[in-house]
């Protein structure tokens, strides 16, 4: 059996990061666009709509990911189409992101003061007006510190993907381990390498959420 | 012997000297009004009795001993001298009886029974008799401070510091404070008032001493200090206050 | 192409999924109750406690809170062992659900302690008590209420993630719906029955928790 140097883990497992980094990028991007859709469901003036965007935003958090994912990897096989584990993943993941997206993004457009959308209605302005020019501006200066703080989640919930197959850092650390018997080298370094990649957007989130803070205060 | 000893007592805040040298000394069983305009330090000098404030030169000394900045010590001390704080601070999860109850219990040992008889005659002593079982959101603001009063009381101190007490009270709720406060003098108690009701001052304390920019100005019965203000400070801080 | 749908298996496999749901309930029971009590001493720690003690509770909970939690449970069942600690899979589960929650609430409690007024310190050292009695009987009550909701949806975050310990073997809810569709080629079915199930206990345990919440709050404000 060959030698494995801690070097040899650690290229393996960065090669597999790569992945980790692809999906948490694709997953949090299509989910912020799905999450536009939640959003103004959840925001409508009509019933279903809301209705709809609340049972959407109740399913996907009310559920453990790891079911969402099996249910994609199994349910889209029901059409006789063989899923790949990516398509899955990336399938679950984005209509997870979209139901907190939309969740927090809700939170920080009901925070823009109901004073606004009066003035701003007896401007004359229309609903998407509205939006677009005076309660969503307001409300992504909000947004931007919690969306930031998401984005550690994304990247954590990537991990669950390996468990229906796709090749990621975590997946990859269980394969190394078994070839090398040395689970406390391999995990020590595969929490390393996600503490890596989730600690600077943590504090990124931190560091905006405090500017936002003094910013308001002198408001 | 005096029962508080300042002596000589300074203290900043970073560059800002608040205390500076400071000498008062009380005697059981006096009442004592410090009064100021905002800024000249009173609280702070209040707030270094019991020592929730440290002073940086001088000296403090309670029925003999003296103040030193050791937990311990502190909570020896702060058995003895008891303070009532402008906002009240009761404790907002508790009832009035066990807002009372809880210090008596906690750091005297004094079991539940016990501790909520003693609770019981403060309120009494105080006029809410009948609020035991009300939680502070239950009552008025003079209501809050008058339990205030009694858990202070309740830990049995040789004084009381009073920090001002009724500021924080809408005007028609200071009286029923002021007459529990009254109460306390008439029994003896040694009270150390900062206090902007300057005819409760008048009527009741036993001497006055005015601050300003840190230093006691003035200090003397009430008859002398507010018929015969010496220093143009404190003329003109009582005729700010004429008015009032 | 029309889909036939069955549960006829469901009846034969009841036992299989109750059993999952009693784990479940167990690993959440054991990991709230212990990971809170963690999270007010490791809260207690960053507001008020020693200097010296404060990098160590950091460090922690940056760890806990920037990684995943399966690897955190892989590093637990598989890692530990290798330095000589014997562990069963279901008590590796209980740890690393404790010692996540245990993080998580750190953050939700200490912002609920750093939000009580100065004065209720000042009221409690004038009334010669010390820092630690003061913590006990007057800030934490206030502060636990405070954050209550914020907790609560936090320990229903952990009790969803709890579905990877399946992962190591334990026989939680997810395992016993691998179990089952393994054998009754039933994949989308079964997995529908698991997932609805955990959204039933995860509206229960919202419901349990606000109801704790009244009783040990005795003052809630509306």
């Amino acid at each position: 059996m060959a030698q494995f140097t801690v070097f040899d883990i650690l290229r393996n497992l960065l090669l597999a990061t790569q992945w980790t980094v692809i999906l948490s990028i694709v997953s949090f991007i299509g989910g912020g666009l799905v999450g536009m859709l939640v959003l103004f469901a959840r925001i409508s003036n009509r019933g279903w709509l809301r209705l709809l965007g609340r049972g959407y935003v109740e399913l996907f958090q009310g559920t453990p990911l790891l079911m969402q994912l099996f249910l994609a990897f199994f349910g889209l096989a029901l059409f006789g189409i063989s899923v790949p584990a990516w398509l899955a993943a990336g399938l679950a993941l984005i209509l997870w992101t979209a139901a907190f997206l939309g969740e927090i993004w809700r939170g920080c457009v009901q925070a823009v003061a109901k004073g606004q959308w009066e003035a701003s209605a007896s401007l004359g302005m229309g609903y998407f007006q509205q939006m677009q020019h005076v309660i969503l501006p307001q409300a992504l200066r909000v947004a931007i510190p919690p969306t930031v703080g998401f984005s550690v989640q994304v990247v954590k919930g990537t991990a669950l993907t390996s468990i229906i197959g796709f090749v990621e850092l975590t997946r990859a650390g269980t394969v190394v381990t078994n070839a090398t018997y040395q689970p406390f080298l391999v995990y020590g370094l595969v929490a390393l390498i996600y503490f890596c990649l989730c600690w600077p957007l943590s504090k990124t989130s931190q560091i905006l959420e405090k500017r936002l803070n003094v910013a308001h205060s002198h408001h | 012997m005096s029962l508080i000893a300042i002596t000589d007592v300074r203290k900043s805040f970073g560059s800002n000297e608040v205390l500076k040298g400071i000498d008062i000394d009380i005697a059981r069983g006096e009442v004592i009004a410090i009064i100021g305009k905002s800024g000249s330090g009173k609280s702070t000098l209040l707030r270094c009795i019991n020592g929730l404030e440290t002073i940086d030169s001088g000296s403090i000394s309670v029925e003999g001993a003296q103040l030193l900045t050791e937990a311990g010590a502190l909570r020896e001390l702060r058995l003895k001298v008891g303070m009532i704080f402008q906002q009240f601070n009761l404790f907002p999860h508790l009832t009035a009886g066990r807002n009372v109850m809880l210090s008596q219990m906690v750091v005297k040992k004094t079991p539940k029974e016990q501790a909520a008889e003693i609770a019981r005659n403060m309120l009494q002593r105080v006029g809410l008799g009948e609020k035991f079982d009300a939680y502070p959101d239950q009552l008025s603001g003079g209501q809050q401070q008058r339990v205030a009063i009694a858990r202070a009381l309740a830990m049995q101190p040789i004084a009381l510091l009073c920090d001002e007490i009724t500021s924080a009270l809408d005007p028609e709720l200071v009286a029923e404070v002021l007459a529990v406060v009254k109460e306390l003098a008439a029994d003896g108690m040694t009270l150390v008032m900062v206090t902007h009701e300057m005819r409760f001052a008048r009527d009741v304390c036993s001497r006055v001493v005015f601050m300003h920019q840190g230093r006691v100005h003035e200090i003397g019965p009430p008859e002398e200090v507010f018929a015969n203000p010496k220093t143009p400070e404190l003329q003109q801080f009582l005729g700010m206050n004429q008015a009032a | 192409m029309q889909y036939q749908w069955n549960f006829d298996w469901l009846a034969n496999y009841m036992l299989v999924f109750v059993n999952g749901v009693a784990i479940t309930i167990e690993l959440i029971l054991v990991g709230a109750v212990l990971g809170v009590c963690l999270g007010i001493v490791c809260a207690w720690v960053r507001a008020l406690g020693p200097a010296w003690l404060k990098p160590f509770v950091a460090a922690y909970v940056e760890l806990i809170r920037n990684t995943p939690f399966l690897i955190q449970l892989f590093f637990i069942f598989f890692g530990l062992p290798s330095l000589g600690m014997k562990l069963t899979a279901l008590q590796a589960a209980n740890i690393a659900m404790v010692v996540n929650l245990g993080a998580y609430s750190c953050e939700i409690i200490r912002a609920g302690i750093q939000a009580t007024p100065r004065g209720q310190f000042e009221a409690g050292a004038s009334l010669a008590m010390t820092p630690l009695q003061t913590f006990r009987h007057v800030v934490l009550v206030p502060a636990l209420q405070r954050i209550w909701p914020a907790l609560a949806s936090q320990i229903v975050i952990v009790m969803l993630g709890s579905s990877v310990v399946s992962q190591i073997a334990v026989e939680d809810l997810t395992f016993a719906s691998n179990f089952v569709q393994s054998r009754n080629f039933r994949a989308f079915e079964t997995y529908l029955v698991a997932t609805l199930t955990y959204l039933a206990l995860a509206i229960a345990l919202r419901k349990v928790l606000d109801s704790v919440g009244w009783v040990i709050f005795p003052r809630r404000k509306a």
